[in-house]
Parts: C-alpha cells; structure tokens; sequence
C-alpha cells in the first residue's frame, strides 16, 4: 500500500491557507463553543464593574451566584435536550411538579389531594419528588419518540398537563418553609468560602456541571447525543440506536429538573406552584446565549452555567445602575438575538 | 464453486407508492469486487442499504455467509462482518475525526474508569485513527480532533471510506465512494479496493464511473428500474454493452450472463 502523502488532500497544507484574524476567531469559536460566553461574562463583569464598585462586592457576586440557581441547575437539562436538536418548554412545569410533590410528601396539609404516602418522611419524599421528575422526563421522551412528534409540541402540551396535573393533585396552595422539615430546606443552607457566601444548592449546582461536562466529553453516551443532535440520519447509519439516545436524554433531563425541583425549596424556601412562569424561556435563554446551538449537536454545558450567570450579571449591573426593569428586559432580548446571530456566523466554518 | 457471501433473493422495497427495489437478486461472491451500476433511481443505493442494515426488505429473503438475515440497523450488519460507506456519507458534521471513526463502537477505558466510569479511550481511538488514515495512504492527517465539518468534500469521502476499511471484516459496500473525490485520489480509492481484494475481502462498489468499474471489478451487476437486468464482466462486455443495458437498449439472455465468477477470480 502506498503511504506517500499526497498533497491535494494533505491538511497541513489545506491549513497552511492564510487566515484572517477574524477567520481565525471564528475557527477558535467554532472549537470551543462556550469561549464567546466567557469571554462576554468578563466583558460584563468588567464594565459594570468599573461602573459601580458595589458590583464587584463579594456579597454582590455571592448573590448573583445564588439568583443563578435554579435557572442555572434547569439550564443542564435544557442543554442536554438542546443538543439533541430539542427543545422543552415543560421544565418548569416538571420541576413545580417535582417541587409539589416533595413538599406535600414531607408534610400533612389538608389542601392536597393526596394522602402522604411518604409518611412525611423528608429523605423519601425528595426521593419521590425526584422520581416523579424523570417520569415526567420519561414521557416527555416517550412521546417524541414513540410518536415521532416534535418536542416543542410535544413539551407545549406536557407543560400544560403537568401544570394542571400539579394544581389538581396538590392545589394552590404554597406549603411555607416553616411548615416543612429542616431536611427539606437543605439546599438553602449557606457557608462562607473565603469572602463569598455560597448555599449547599450552588455547590450541588456547580458539581452537576461538573458531572455533566465529563460524562458529555468522555463517555460514548456524551458522543451519541452530539451525533444525533448533529445529524440523526447519519447517526442512525453509523449503528446508534437514535431512539434510545433520545429517550435517555429526556430521562436524564427529568432527574436533573427533580434535583432543581429540591434545590429550589432550598432557594426559595418554601414549596409554591406559583414559581416564575418565565422558566422555560430562562432555561432557553441561558443556554443559547452559553453557545449552544438551537439546531443541536454543537455547544457544552458549560456555557449554560456562564450564559445564566451572563444573564443574571446583566440584570444586576443594569439595576445597581438605576436602569428600568423594562430596559434590563430588552437589554437580555437582544443579548439572545445577538447570541444565535454569533451562533450562524461561528457555524459557517468550512475549509 | 463456493457460495456467494451476500445473497439476495427477490427483494422489494416500496416507499409509499414509489418502488425502490422490485424483486431484485443479488449475488456477491468471497474475494470479489463486484461492482453495482445503473442510472440514477434504478435502486442501487437501497438495493445495499438493505445488505448495510439501513433498510429493511419489505419482501424477499437475504444471507450473508450462508446465514440467512434481516438486519434491523446498521449495527447487526456490521456484526455479521458488513461495513458501508453510504452515499451520503453518515458522518457527524461538528465530533471530529476519530469520534466519526469509532462513532457507534466507542473504545473504553481498561479497568475501573472504562467499567464502571465508562470512559473512553480518547488517546488510543485517536492514534488508531491516525493510523488508519495512514495506512490508507489517500490523507494525512495533522489533527484527528479536527472537526469533520471543517473538511473538504473529498476529505469527509476519505474519513468514511477509512472507517469501512478500517472496521470490514467479510463484506465491504461503497456507494459512490470516489464521487467527490480527485483523479489521484480516486486512484488511492481504487488501489484501496485491490488491496481489500487481496486481503480476502469481497467489495461492492456503486459507481457511476465507467472506466473506474472496467478498471476494478471481477463482475458487474447492471440495476435496472429496481432490479438486476444482468451481471457481465469487462472480459465479455464493452463499456457501451454495459450502458446499453442499464438503458435497456440491450438485453442479455441469462446463459451470456457471468452469474457466477469466471473460473477463480484472481
Ligand atoms: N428514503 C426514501 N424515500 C422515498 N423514496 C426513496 C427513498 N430512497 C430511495 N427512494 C426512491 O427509490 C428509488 C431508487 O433510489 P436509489 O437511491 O436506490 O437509486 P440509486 O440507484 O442509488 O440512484 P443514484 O445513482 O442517484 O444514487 C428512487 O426512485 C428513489 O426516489
Ligand atoms: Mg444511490
């Protein structure tokens, strides 16, 4: 066999081809997909920063940290699916669900539908509130799958169901911290780490980050979901069983929305149907603006954790400056815009 | 005379009301290169997609190595020993080049981080890879963690024609494998096949390049509005027969036909 390199088809040449700086950007971005998030995050961190010193304040960054959580834990979740070239617009409704169903597992109200069957024991209700989020994850991914139906219609309809299914079977009613066990709040509690202030959620947080980005980049499993999300068919030509990656990924995202489901207790210390209705879109948000493609297949989960924080750091810099509610709003709409602008450019790297 | 390695019999394959193979047979024999031609839609490609796992026959019986088989994904035909490379390739565009390589049969870690932890190999899939596109000789590769999208045409052409001689082990299916690809380059692809041919593989290859097929095949299967109109060799037809009966301006009573290889096919 012949082993003399050819030099038509020889990359080193191929590469050789002079690049423009902005060339070269855009093939160090297309590599590393969460870069332009970090390095906006510091662009942001930066300005308001010299702006307004309290921004900088380990308080103040312990807080933004904090206001992260949950949309930031949800935002694993939504990246997973994402990549998929999913969408799910019930993770809210999944992690109320979850939330209900913990906190009325772990105390006797009268309001609820159902009897306690945990006994009021706080260890095996979260451990239920859990389970009810993978089902719910589960059938989410049974759907889309079984059905062939598109998940933003099939998670449109879950999110509705599993919203009323909460206020059927638990009510309205907002089940207080000081009604629910200590065990319940856990993820709330807070330690200092040098000068900032962290809650035993952020940490849970910042280690299923962890978690997450090495099973994505290290296990065959990480693998398959890019490849499906990049390109089903050819996915499915390569001997990967297409479904069952897609099932799974919609069962993991449910025991990551049960885990948020109890580290939102923790943050908002009591257990409420009325959570922020903008979660689904927050989730989205995060993760688009973290680098991560809408039409799947590229990105990490890394740049969810730093598009939530991105988000969040926005908000805050813009309010410790006097700026409208209204505007932080629309200041965060075109950050979105600009994020999928970025995304189209980045992914129109060819050789 | 031995028996054919992949065999199929009255195959039919219908998309809605479209017919992609209308009982079509198929014969491949060990250490052969056959090579599979016919005008565009005349079911080539699904007439191998089904030998390849990625279709299922609607009617018609097939065998591979004597066994008979159904496969229902690309994974049991590799395990019957079956390797493609699809016309479109079946790469994932953004993983980079030794992921697409081992895409489907990942290589774990030995011990405790590869059991239990799952974890690949990165370092060894990433050599091996480097070695494959090697030997093959049609690429040189500076960086295997090199996104497939950032490749040429040709380049992707080549990822995939190495991953199928890298992983074939009985039968090796190429579906316009040289389509995008340069004179000298298709010439490596070409040399590639004979040298599968030596090493006891039997090859299918579609190709829509006359001189190529003369050039490299033992027989040709003629496909034809879904099924095979004859199998001739370059020995007893011309390059205009060869046309001739893809249009089906000719006909060639079966006892002219090379059913089965010529004496022993070198
Ligand atoms: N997935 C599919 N869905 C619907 N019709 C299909 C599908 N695959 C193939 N066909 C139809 O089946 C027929 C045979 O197609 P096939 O791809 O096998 O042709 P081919 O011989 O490989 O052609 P080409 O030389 O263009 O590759 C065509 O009429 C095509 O339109
Ligand atoms: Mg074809």
């Amino acid at each position: 066999m012949s082993t003399e390199a050819t030099s038509d088809l020889d990359l080193e040449e191929e590469f050789a081809v002079k690049r423009s700086p902005i060339q070269r950007l855009q093939m160090t971005l297309h590599r590393y997909p969460w870069l332009s998030s970090l390095i906006v995050l510091v662009v942001v961190v930066l300005i308001f920063g010299l702006v307004n010193e309290r921004f900088l304040l380990p308080s103040t960054i312990s807080l933004m940290i904090q206001q992260t959580v949950i949309v930031g834990t949800l935002a694993i979740a939504q990246t997973l699916i994402i990549l998929t070239a999913g969408i799910d617009l019930s993770i809210g409704a999944i992690m109320i669900f979850g939330q209900m169903l913990m906190a009325n597992f772990a105390v006797y109200t009268t309001a609820s539908n159902v009897l306690p069957i945990a006994g009021q024991n706080p260890w095996v209700a979260i451990f239920l509130g859990i389970c009810a989020a993978t089902a719910a994850g589960a059938v989410n991914g049974f759907l889309i799958v079984r059905f062939n139906l598109p998940p933003f219609i099939v998670t449109l309809g879950t999110w509705s169901v599993f919203m009323g299914l909460t206020l059927i079977l638990f009510k309205a009613r907002t089940i207080q911290g000081p009604e629910m066990p200590d065990e319940m709040k856990l993820m709330g509690e807070s330690f200092p780490i040098g000068p900032f202030n962290f809650s035993i959620g952020v940490i849970t947080m910042f280690l299923l980050y962890l978690l997450f980005a090495w099973i994505l980049k290290n296990t065959a499993w990480g693998t398959h979901v890019y490849a499906v999300g990049d390109d089903p068919v050819a996915a499915q030509l390569t001997g990967i069983n297409t479904k069952r990656v897609l099932f799974s990924v919609y069962l993991v995202a449910g025991v990551v929305m049960g885990i948020a489901a109890y580290i939102t207790i923790g943050r908002v210390q009591s257990a409420s149907p009325n959570v922020d209705p903008m979660l689904n879109l927050q989730t989205i948000t995060a993760v688009v603006i973290g680098g991560t493609s809408l039409f799947g297949g590229r990105g990490a989960v890394i740049g969810s954790l730093l598009g939530a924080l991105i988000v969040n750091a926005v908000e805050m810099g813009l309010s410790l400056a006097g700026v409208d509610q209204s505007y932080r709003t629309t200041a965060i709409g075109l950050l979105v815009i600009l994020a999928v602008g970025v995304d189209q450019w980045i992914r129109k790297v060819k050789a | 005379m031995s028996e054919p390695i992949v065999k199929g019999r009255n195959l039919v394959k219908r998309f809605g009301s479209v017919v992609g193979l209308n009982h079509a047979d198929f014969d491949l024999f060990p250490g052969e290169v056959l090579a599979v031609i016919g005008d565009n839609g005349a079911g080539k490609s699904t007439l191998i997609k089904c030998f390849a796992g990625a279709h299922l026959p609607d009617e018609g019986e097939m065998w591979v190595a004597g066994e008979q088989v159904a496969f229902k994904s690309t994974h049991e035909a590799r395990e019957h020993g079956v390797e493609t490379v699809f016309q479109t390739l079946a790469v994932a565009p953004a993983l980079d080049i030794s992921a697409n390589l081992y895409l489907g049969r990942e290589l774990r870690k030995p011990g405790f981080l590869g059991k239990v932890f799952r974890q690949m190999d990165k370092k060894r899939m990433r050599q091996e890879s480097g070695q494959h596109l090697q030997d093959l000789g049609i690429m040189t590769v500076q960086n295997i963690s090199q996104a497939v999208e950032t490749l040429s045409g040709g380049q992707r052409q080549a990822v995939s024609v190495a991953r199928a001689a890298a992983f074939g082990s009985k039968v090796i299916i190429l579906d316009e494998p040289t389509a995008a690809l340069g004179v000298r380059e298709s010439a490596k692809v070409l040399s590639l096949i004979q040298d599968l041919r030596e090493r006891g593989i039997s090859v299918i290859l579609i190709s829509h390049n006359m001189p190529q097929v003369f050039e490299v095949a033992d027989r040709i299967h003629v496909q034809r509005l879904g099924h095979r109109a004859a199998v001739v060799t370059p020995q007893t037809h011309s390059m205009n027969d060869a046309v001739a009966i893809m249009t089906g301006a000719l006909q060639v009573p079966e006892n002219e036909q090379t059913l089965t290889p010529l004496g022993s096919p070198a």
